[in-house]
């Protein structure tokens, strides 16, 4: 428990510095999870095939602010095909699907979460930002 | 007297059980009961001309005579075996909401129902044209005697009141509600979920319409659930749900229905949960409900004593502990509440967090969810402990990242 309530998340979950209303935004979705009532709003500024900002606003618990804040972290600066990939690894990790150590490299550190792969009850936590830009970068 | 001895699964692990709220562990004699009918009973129902069938028919129908004396009921075939709640009350909605609520009517309600006591009604509501309104509530979470009278009018057809609230655990005066609502004309569903396994229900003396609740919440299994109508109102329903045993004459273009209670009992039924059910009533009756709330009593004292002396912690029930069954919701201050639900886990104490169930709720009190600790009376003092010691430690995790 105290591994995955680490620094890195604690502090991106709080304090998180991608938090924020974004200006002329490129692409914009909601992303919920009904049953626990956690909500965020993301954010993205394209330049050509690159995802040069992302920021978010909403409330939800210290996983999905966290791993919503971390993916941002993560993926700025990325080409969509690389976030896409990236996302997929993401996913696999949490679902254990994916466990090669080279293959989570690419994570960065979005690898904190590998942790939720054990805690079935807060995969939907971790998995809510990922599905959210999965979906807004497939339209 | 240690109650945790007769439920083997709180034996079986090392956890502080603390969701009975959302469905009860099982006493020995409840899962023997079970096993007892399907290695010895097992039958279907009003069905066979066989013996097997017929002795197995009578317990069924015993259980039905059972839970009628059980809740004071006039009549056994005003009580009618259903899944849960839920289902319960989607037939209430269905089969007397429908052909009796009309656009002009108004449909009240209390703003802390479970959805399953509301969603029902919000269609009947579409369906018929008829007004929705809510009752609120005061500081302390109750429903104010002001707020009753306002709310129920001349034009009011039917009032859905919850007996406890699964968030707050306010007890709502159902007394006063239903004299008042009879007095208007309306009549009254009960949702009894989550009284009936803390206290006596006495629908002749309540003169309740409708009360419903689930067997699961109760020491039952799961699967099995009660409605409770009066013999003059269920008589004059529809069926709910049409199939086997709720039938009279079938002909090709026409049927006639069985009379009450078979008419609202469609298809095969949870014979394992009505025997089940019924040995769970009988461990209730035999451990008496006054023993039982002298336990929660206690512990819910505790219980608020303990978290009250946390000041990062707010809690939300009615400070008047009279009106206040064994529910208990909290936040940390600044900490999302699955969080605190995860870290509990960690240290084996079992709450639940989310918005259970009361989405009207929560944001009516300005809220997305809370934690929340429910107890039974086979919790104990060291329960509680746990639970507040684990609640320091996620407040120590979270300490030092929360905003001041």
């Amino acid at each position: 428990m105290d591994d995955l309530y680490n620094d890195l998340i604690m502090e991106h979950s709080m304090n998180s510095e991608n938090k924020h209303e974004m200006e002329e935004p490129n692409l914009c979705e909601m992303g919920h999870n009904p049953s626990c009532g956690d909500e965020i709003k993301l954010e993205v500024k394209l330049n050509g095939n690159i995802i040069e900002d992302m920021a978010f606003t909403g409330h939800g618990c210290a996983i999905s602010q966290a791993s919503t804040s971390i993916m941002i972290d993560t993926l700025r600066g990325k080409t969509i095909e690389e976030a896409k990939e990236i996302i997929q690894t993401f996913i696999g990790m949490i679902k254990r699907e994916i466990t090669d150590e080279k293959e989570l490299e690419k994570l960065e550190d979005a690898i904190a979460f590998q942790n939720v792969s054990h805690m079935p009850a807060r995969v939907k936590c971790a998995l809510l930002a990922w599905h959210t830009l999965e979906n807004m970068l497939e339209k | 007297m240690n109650y945790k001895n007769d439920f083997p699964l709180l034996n079986n692990h090392d956890i502080a059980y603390l969701d009975s709220a959302s469905t009860t562990q099982k006493p020995q004699v409840v899962i023997d009961s079970v096993k007892q009918y399907y290695e010895n009973d097992n039958a279907n129902v009003h069905r066979g001309a066989y013996t097997l069938s017929v002795e197995t028919s009578e317990k069924y129908e015993g259980v039905r005579a059972q839970v009628a004396k059980f809740i004071n009921a006039k009549h056994p075939e005003e009580i009618i075996f259903s899944k849960n709640a839920t289902e319960s009350l989607n037939l209430i909605a269905n089969s007397w909401g429908l052909e009796n609520v009309k656009q002009e009517d108004s449909i009240v309600l209390s703003i802390m129902e479970h959805h399953s006591n509301l969603v029902p009604w919000q269609r009947v509501s579409k369906v018929t044209g008829a007004k929705l309104e809510y009752m609120y509530l005061n500081d302390d979470f109750q429903i104010t005697e002001e707020e009753i009278k306002n709310k129920i009018t001349e034009h009011t057809k039917v009032v859905g009141i919850t007996h406890v609230s699964n968030v707050l655990g306010t007890i709502n005066d159902i007394e006063t509600i239903i004299k008042y609502a009879h007095k208007k004309g309306a009549i009254v569903v009960v949702d009894a979920s989550q009284s009936i396994p803390h206290m006596q229900l006495d629908v002749q003396k309540l003169d309740a319409d409708f009360v419903v609740f689930s067997g699961h919440k109760m020491l039952a299994p799961l699967g099995i659930g009660v409605l409770y109508g009066k013999k003059e109102l269920l008589s004059k329903m529809s069926p709910f749900l049409m199939g086997g045993d709720m039938i009279e004459y079938v002909y090709e273009q026409d049927t006639t229905f069985a009379s009450l209670p078979n008419k609202f009992e469609a298809g095969t039924q949870n014979v394992e949960g009505v025997i089940g059910l019924g040995e769970a009533i009988q461990y209730i009756q035999k451990t008496g409900y006054e023993n039982m709330q002298k336990v929660e009593k206690e512990l819910l004292m505790y219980a608020r004593e303990q978290l009250e002396k946390l000041d990062y912690v707010e809690t939300y029930y009615p400070k008047e502990i009279e009106k206040h069954s064994s529910v208990i919701s909290f936040n940390i201050k600044g900490v999302h509440p699955h969080d605190v639900a995860s870290i509990l886990d960690s240290v084996h104490v079992c709450v639940r967090s989310g918005n259970h169930c009361a989405q009207p709720l929560m944001r009516y009190l300005g809220m997305d969810s809370t934690c929340r600790a429910s107890l039974y009376f086979y919790n104990n003092k060291e329960d509680i402990d746990r639970l507040v010691d684990g609640i320091q430690k996620a407040y120590n995790m979270f300490e030092r990242y929360l905003k001041k």
